[in-house]
């Protein structure tokens, strides 16, 4: 996925000319071609996230467009502040690219684990936050981000996720993808949990349970349009992200059904990082499974929802 | 420690406008930064003059140069210095820090004249890097400015940035600092030392300068030999007094910033200015 995504920047650099790229200190050889074949618009700043920020602020307000990569928590954390005041309150044409959203990094520990881009990014007005399925809905993603108004967070998964998206249904930023349809329940996901919500219906269907799978790549804005449409009739709702639980994909769909007036009785969770840092290591896949964000646990949670009685 | 320098040029009757002016905007917001806004009144008043390329009329022309007050909450100086150019009108000045004017606090770019908001530390040298590096890649005659305060100098933003700068070769950066020696606390001596300060814009890349910031014919001289060496960026520490003109506030740390300033502070700051 973050080749893909690269490689797209590369792609539409050669064809735009207003498109430079920004990384801190990335590994040897990343793109190489931008750099041979466009040197004058490409950088290497060294890991300065602050700095790096504000350059490419700097360079957006003067009319360019600005691709910035670096690992997902040194783009989000360590300089919150630059994208708060420099990206988002001048409202720039920056895109932040995040290399290992979530639990990528499980083997280098909490330091490297971005476990909160996603809530924190979606308090900051103008904030366009991305998260992809697989590499081929980056295909779709990238060349819309060229003339997107306004900063993107694009959040990157591990790389060689399997793909589960489609073209059937056109890619639009700011529009949520129904994937499936079915009347017993709604699964609303992002990133790659897709998958995981797409194994959880196909297994929960085996078991006569009709399940809704509603992607939501971009996460702001929110689509909350298409989310209401499919919840007004989904008895059960259960969103799964990879991303804590607070303030992520899952308070966003809590914040649009708590506030929806509905006439009947929903039942509703979340599935995703509790509010803890990870205490151990091994890979993404140990900790989803730690955490319980797997196609096991939407499946039970689903089950377990519709037992629930209603008084 | 070193003590803070005191001693600089006398103001002229053009200084002395301008802070009355400051003063009166003061009043009219009823609180703000005084000895902030006072220490870099003739380097904006120089800038502005004599440097600067712009036009108050088409603020956006492309060929102007770009100026960025990094420390922005010196803001009052720059407001009465653009507004006095012509880029909006006066009524402006008389509702600083009103709900319903255009000049708050800190710089905010739908004021025209204004690139970019600051008023955050560090932010203002990494975006006028940017700027820069653009300028450079379009092959455009215009520089960038930015005006950082002293105090702005402990964050490390700051110095990331100027890495990169003396990477970049940007002989079209000015980094300006209003070395008023002293920050919200207490002087910069005590609170975070910057000496040797011109030794380290030197070691980090800049070709750099110094001067007394209140000196107007100094400071003229000074940006008349920008760039100070090609391939390099240029840095000028301007030795200024936080407060000047005004006795009683300078180098007086209760006047750093008032959040209440009644008519009768108002006249007090008047009459010390004309002593």
């Amino acid at each position: 996925m973050r080749e893909t995504c690269l490689d797209q920047v590369y792609e539409l650099a050669k064809h735009d000319a207003r498109i430079f790229f920004i990384g801190s200190d990335l590994g040897v050889n990343t793109l190489d071609k931008f750099k041979k074949e466009m040197p004058e618009r490409f950088f290497m700043e060294g890991i300065s996230e602050q700095y790096v920020v504000g350059m490419a602020s700097g360079l957006a307000l003067e009319g360019k467009i600005v691709y910035v990569n670096t690992i997902s928590t040194f783009i989000t954390r360590r300089c919150f502040e630059q994208v708060v005041v420099d990206v988002c309150l001048h409202n720039l044409n920056v895109r932040l690219i995040g290399n290992g959203g979530g639990l990528v990094y499980a083997p280098l520990g909490p330091t490297h684990l971005a476990i909160e881009d996603i809530s924190i990014f979606r308090a900051l007005p103008n904030m366009t936050i991305v998260a992809v399925a697989d590499a081929e809905e980056m295909k779709r993603l990238m060349p819309q981000t060229v003339d997107h108004p306004g900063p993107i967070y694009i959040r990157l998964a591990k790389g060689y996720d399997p793909i589960v998206t489609t073209n059937e249904v056109p890619f639009r930023i700011g529009k949520a993808l129904p994937m499936r349809v079915g009347g017993d329940a709604l699964l609303v996901s992002t990133g790659v949990t897709l998958k995981l919500a797409l194994d959880a219906a196909n297994e929960l269907a085996a078991q006569g349970i009709e399940c809704a799978v509603l992607h939501m790549p971009t996460i702001k804005p929110f689509d909350a349009d298409a989310l209401l449409a499919r919840a007004t009739v989904a008895p059960v709702i259960v969103a799964v992200e990879e991303n804590t639980v607070i303030g992520g994909l899952g308070s966003a769909v809590a914040e649009v059904i708590a506030e929806a007036d509905f006439n009947s009785v929903k039942r509703f969770r979340r599935i995703g990082i509790p509010d803890v840092f990870a205490k151990h290591y091994g890979s993404q896949a140990n900790l989803m499974e730690h955490y319980r964000i797997s196609a096991a646990e939407i499946v039970a949670t689903v089950k377990h929802l519709r037992g629930l009685r209603v008084n | 420690m070193n003590k803070p320098k005191t001693h600089s040029a006398v103001l002229d009757r053009r200084s002395i406008e301008l802070r009355t002016r400051i003063v009166h905007v003061l009043g009219r917001g009823g609180r703000g930064h005084v000895g902030t806004s006072m220490s870099p009144v003739e380097i904006l008043r120089v800038l502005f003059d004599s440097v600067l390329h712009y036009d108050p009329h088409h603020s956006k022309w492309p060929q102007r140069d770009r100026f960025i007050l990094s420390k922005g909450h010196g803001c009052i100086a720059l407001y009465v210095l653009l507004q006095e150019k012509g880029f909006f009108p006066e009524e402006e000045l008389w509702k600083f820090c009103q709900f319903d004017g255009i000049l708050g606090g800190h710089p905010d770019p739908k004021v025209p004249g204004i690139e970019v908001s600051t008023g955050s530390l560090g932010h203002g040298l990494p975006i006028g890097i940017g700027m820069a590096v653009n300028a450079k890649y379009e092959k455009a005659a215009h520089r960038v400015f930015v005006v950082l305060g002293d105090g702005e100098c402990d964050e490390g933003s700051v110095w990331e940035a100027a890495m990169s700068a003396a990477k970049h070769k940007l002989d079209n950066l000015v980094v300006i600092v209003d070395y008023n020696k002293q920050q919200s606390y207490a002087s910069t001596y005590e609170v975070l030392d910057l000496e040797p300060f011109a030794g380290k814009w030197r070691s980090f890349g800049f070709s750099c300068r110094e001067v007394d910031g209140h000196d107007v014919t100094a400071l003229e001289q000074v940006f008349r030999h920008l760039p100070f060496e090609r391939g390099k960026p240029s840095a000028i520490i301007c030795h200024t007094v936080k407060g000047k003109g005004i006795g009683f506030a300078e180098n007086n740390l209760k006047w750093h910033h008032k959040s209440s300033i009644k008519d009768s502070d108002v006249q007090e700051l008047l009459k010390a200015l004309e002593e």
